[in-house]
């Protein structure tokens, strides 16, 4: 199995970090991962973004044009990338960062307040976590306790102070997206990227 | 082997370098390989090593020189615009027969170009790049563990036949992260052992080491030529390294390095879906080049694609190699551009439909 994301927005709200913590999860958990982050003058649009691939199997190509999941926290991101998610695909935004929702009928949408979220764990910068636990809740691709582990690698020592908000944010995106479901099955849609 | 980590590619080549002993690195900033250079300035000096931060890629190229020449292992790093600068200092390096690492991290070009990876240091890497008759080894890793692997493969290959070796990465490369394992390495005595030729002062009256490349006498060059000559056959007879896919039964070939031959095997994967018998082959020297094995290939496959992130420059010595026995055709993107699978593919598909036409 394998699973293609594209995580992307502003600069600062911790869009290559959250791909980062996935890859350090995966990586973790035996399987194989590339992180790709846009580096380049599109970070200056506003469509900063990484590209995370977690797979059984030896990764192919770490450059992709279209995606499983598009996890999206501005509005340039979504304009940018919502045509590229797969038929049968997810979108993950953030809600108070988007004022055109997505359009598309043939993918799984989800709007998660994240930032309310966010103020009242009293932490903004946890909004991707928040993201991230409504992502995993309904794609179960990886145990919450290896991201946990991820973050103690991820974050420097002088911030593991942030673990316990970090793993609250995780529950709360999770029970956020309780009860709801992919509109099409999680199996339906590796099809494509089960190579 | 020790416990698995996620590094960029920038990093895991530094860390590899350190490991592999490197005494001295001398660098100047520019993306896209600038971990590379910060991670040696927070890591080298705590290590027992010299960092130095050069004011140019010209200095950086000399002080590689001259401490190499002292016979320490050192190795610079810089991407396309600084490696251009770096020409005249390897060449005298070649000349000199002086062992060394070098690092470009290729962006787009030509002039600043841009900061986004690509390919079109080809030629400049793969022909000599400076003046005169000289050769690098080149390694073209395509993955993080081969950015680490191939910064000891490159010290010991240096320091076997003492010849300058360049790795050839691209930024894609250098930025990305993956999983990786450093191997067990043990830096070989007998490759570090430089009291034969390197300039250490006269200790106890020994004869004078002199290196240099300036040799007024034509027959004295010629002849330093044919040393460097002989040794390049040996190289081209001893160092070819390639990986193959799906060759067996393959009609179609990509040919392929670097990044590029990552995005060329998720194009073969979707072809082979479609029923399309694609194979790759995939240089991991560049210099020396797979002629031979490419050649051989020539007589099973019936089209070659070649894919790569310029305007087509490997796409020459292919056709060198395969020597006109079945056509060659290129795919590219330039400019800090790269090639995505979908576009790759539909290539592939053309040049099918057109061999079941023949």
């Amino acid at each position: 199995m394998k699973t293609e994301l594209i995580i992307a927005g502003f600069g600062g709200q911790g869009v290559l970090s959250l791909g980062m913590t996935l890859a350090y999860a995966g990586m973790l958990e035996g399987k194989e991962v590339t992180w790709m982050p846009s580096y380049g003058p599109e970070m200056r649009g506003g469509t900063a973004y990484c590209v995370v691939i977690i797979s059984h199997k030896r990764i192919s190509s770490p450059i992709i044009s279209r995606f499983d999941t598009l996890i999206v926290l501005n509005q340039p991101s979504l304009d940018k990338f919502e045509k590229d998610v797969k038929t049968g695909g997810s979108i993950f935004y953030e809600e108070n960062n988007i004022i055109n929702s997505p359009t598309r009928d043939d993918i799984s949408i989800h709007s998660i307040p994240a930032v309310e979220e966010a103020v009242q764990l009293k932490n903004v910068k946890i909004m991707n976590m928040i993201l991230l636990g409504s992502y995993l809740e309904l794609n179960p691709i990886l145990d919450v306790d290896s991201i946990i582990k991820a973050l103690k690698k991820v974050l420097p020592k002088q911030r593991h102070n942030l673990i316990p908000v970090n793993e609250q944010a995780l529950i709360r995106g999770a029970e956020m997206v309780k009860g709801y479901s992919n509109q099409y099955k999680y199996s339906d849609i590796t099809v494509d990227s089960l190579i | 082997m020790g416990q698995k980590r996620l590094m960029k590619g920038n990093e895991a080549l530094a860390e590899a370098a350190i490991r592999a002993g490197v005494q001295g690195f001398f660098g100047y900033p520019i993306t896209p390989q600038s971990e590379l250079l910060e991670y040696m300035s927070k890591e080298l000096p705590d290590r027992g090593g010299t960092f130095v931060q050069a004011e140019s890629e010209i200095a950086s190229i000399n002080m590689v020189y001259g401490a190499a020449g002292a016979g320490a292992r050192v190795m610079t790093s810089t991407s396309s615009p600084g490696f251009s600068l770096m020409q005249e200092g390897i060449s005298y390096l070649a000349c000199t027969e002086i062992p060394c690492v070098i690092v470009n991290v290729m962006r787009g070009g030509p002039g600043l170009g841009t900061i986004q990876p690509s390919q079109g240091d080809y030629f400049q890497a793969v022909k000599g790049g400076g003046h005169g008759d000289y050769q690098l080894i080149v390694l073209a890793p395509n993955s993080v563990q081969e950015m680490a692997n191939f910064a000891f493969l490159g010290f010991d290959l240096a320091d076997t036949y003492r010849v300058p070796v360049l790795i050839l990465a691209d930024g894609a490369l250098g930025q990305m992260m993956e999983s990786i394992e450093f191997p067990d390495y043990v830096v070989k005595e007998h490759l570090t052992d430089k009291s034969e030729w390197a300039t250490t002062g006269r200790i106890n009256g020994r004869e004078q080491h002199i290196l240099t490349s300036l040799h007024l006498q034509p027959e004295e060059m010629e002849m330093t030529n044919k040393i460097l000559q002989r040794k390049y056959r040996e190289i081209e007879a001893k160092e070819v390294r390639y990986e193959t896919l799906f060759t067996d039964d393959a009609d179609l070939l990509i040919v392929a390095y670097g990044l590029s031959s990552r995005v060329s095997h998720k194009a073969l994967e979707l072809a082979r879906k479609e029923g399309l018998k694609v194979g790759l082959l995939r240089p991991q020297t560049l210099y020396p080049f797979p002629s031979t094995v490419l050649n051989n290939l020539a007589e099973k496959v019936k089209k070659i694609l070649v894919v790569e992130m310029s305007a087509g420059q490997m796409v020459e010595d292919v056709q060198l190699a395969v020597e006109g026995k079945i056509p060659v055709e290129f795919y590219g993107r330039m400019g800090g551009m790269i090639p995505q699978p979908d576009d790759i593919l539909d290539k592939l598909r053309k040049m099918n439909e057109s061999t079941l036409n023949v």
